[in-house]
């Protein structure tokens, strides 16, 4: 019942606000509050080298490219914790596809989120 | 470690790299070709893998056939077209023909190639195809699975110096070499002071050190070429000066490579720059020239050198004698 009730509940939160992709891994405190399954390549490391000058997305230059926004407010929006502003510098694992549509509330909680492969050596 | 990783790792001279032309069919001559073109000049060549999303003879393809011809390979990996199991799969079988040298990039999007109607994939991203890498060279596959046989790789990767955001940019550098990158190759870009303070960063936080930094040097024919990179290809912005200058000059083409050259020298000039890469739409003697100018690559780095520089730059027919 929690299993497939959350998820509905946890898109409703976070849909309107953060434009929520519901990759059931959420680390939009890493990444200065911006959804980084937003941006068109999903890129988790951003920013790609096709930014233009002014900050344009490369594939919808209509929009500002996801990480130049991502950058801006982990530096900038007041409240956040020094640790989530240092984070955005931090690699994050490969997404597991797997936990898609999960709600990331629980997979938080069980740890699943922070699960990695066993090859995965991140940048130690 | 072959040559390229050993002057990589020692840097004793500069390195010069350059990209190998993208083929659409034909045979191994038309590799060999290729490959006579640009040995006696390089060090390595990257082997692009579906450039500006437009489809070719694979990365794979070409890099056994560029090594199994004598000239080392830089195999391109981008993230756009395959997923994790496939890219390690390329790796590896590339691996089993000798190639051991990698350049990870995140690729242009589908929408910068000629069929924009095509699924992007970047199931991993750039900085993560680094790391990725870094596990085959130890010896297991992203799962934990070991290889039978594995050999050490030489990681490269790529950054943007000129797209924004600039302090991002070198915060993203150490993070590739973090992840495994020793040598960092560099998008083509107009505004040395960018580079300037992008080669400034990367040599507070240490990635000068730990990697070979190569700026790319483009050799370009007109202001046509620039007006396209201008308008047409992501990430490379050519300011309208460096576009005039081109246009109004008595022969363009002439200035073009004089452009190239000043960009060549700017480079080499900065502390921590480890050499540069080419990359050459000209289809001339003009990698010949600019190397011999610059007295750059292994055409100039051992007793050969006094040979080569006293050629002058109209003897195209000159080979590699050191």
């Amino acid at each position: 019942m929690l299993r497939s009730l959350l998820p509905i509940v946890e898109h409703a939160v976070k849909g309107p606000v953060w434009d929520c992709q519901m990759c059931g891994q959420c680390v939009l405190h890493e990444t200065g509050m911006t959804c980084p399954m937003t941006c068109p390549k999903t890129l988790r490391n951003g920013p790609c080298g096709g930014v233009a000058v002014d900050g344009a997305c490369e594939v919808k230059p209509e929009m500002q490219c996801v990480w130049v926004k991502a950058n801006h407010r982990a530096e900038n929006l007041p409240l956040l914790p020094q640790s989530w502003r240092d984070e955005i510098g931090h690699l994050r694992a490969p997404v597991n596809n797997s936990l898609a549509g999960d709600s990331s509330w629980m997979n938080l909680v069980s740890g699943a989120d922070r699960k990695t492969p066993s090859g995965w050596k991140g940048s130690e | 470690m072959g040559a390229f990783d050993e002057l990589v790792a020692s840097r004793e001279r500069p390195i010069v790299t350059a990209e190998f032309p993208s083929m659409d069919g034909g045979d191994l001559d038309t590799v060999a070709e290729a490959v006579d073109r640009f040995q006696p000049y390089v060090d390595a060549v990257n082997i692009t893998d579906n450039p500006a999303a437009h489809a070719h003879a694979s990365n794979v393809s070409m890099a056994i056939a560029v090594k199994q011809l004598g000239l080392e390979p830089i195999m391109q990996v981008v993230c756009r077209d395959k997923n994790r199991l496939a890219i390690q799969a390329d790796v590896v079988g590339a691996q089993m023909h000798g190639v051991t040298s990698f350049c990870a990039l995140t690729g242009d999007d589908v929408t910068a190639g000629d069929e924009p109607e095509a699924r992007r994939v970047f199931d991993i991203d750039g900085p993560q195809l680094v790391s990725i890498m870094r596990t085959l060279s130890d010896g297991t596959y992203l799962s934990g699975r070991s290889l039978k046989h594995h050999r050490e790789l030489l990681i490269g990767a790529v950054e943007n110096p000129f797209a924004p955001p600039a302090h991002v940019r070198v915060r993203r550098a150490r993070m590739k070499v973090d992840s495994g990158a020793r040598f960092l190759q560099l998008q083509i870009g107009y505004e040395p002071e960018k580079l300037e303070a992008f080669v400034e960063g990367c040599g507070d936080n240490g990635v000068c050190r730990d990697a070979a930094v190569l700026p790319t040097v483009i050799l370009t024919k007109s202001a046509g070429a620039l007006r396209f990179m201008e308008s047409s290809v992501p990430g490379i912005h050519v300011p309208g000066d460096v576009i005039d200058r081109i246009a109004s000059a008595a022969d363009p083409l002439e200035e073009s490579y004089q452009l190239a050259r000043e960009q060549a020298a700017h480079a080499l000039s900065l502390p921590g720059i480890a050499g540069i890469h080419i990359t050459d739409f000209r289809h001339d003697d003009s990698v010949h020239r600019l190397v011999h100018d610059l007295r750059l690559g292994p055409a100039f780095s051992t007793e050969g050198a006094t040979t080569h520089a006293s050629t002058t730059r109209a003897s195209t027919t000159h080979t590699q004698t050191a």
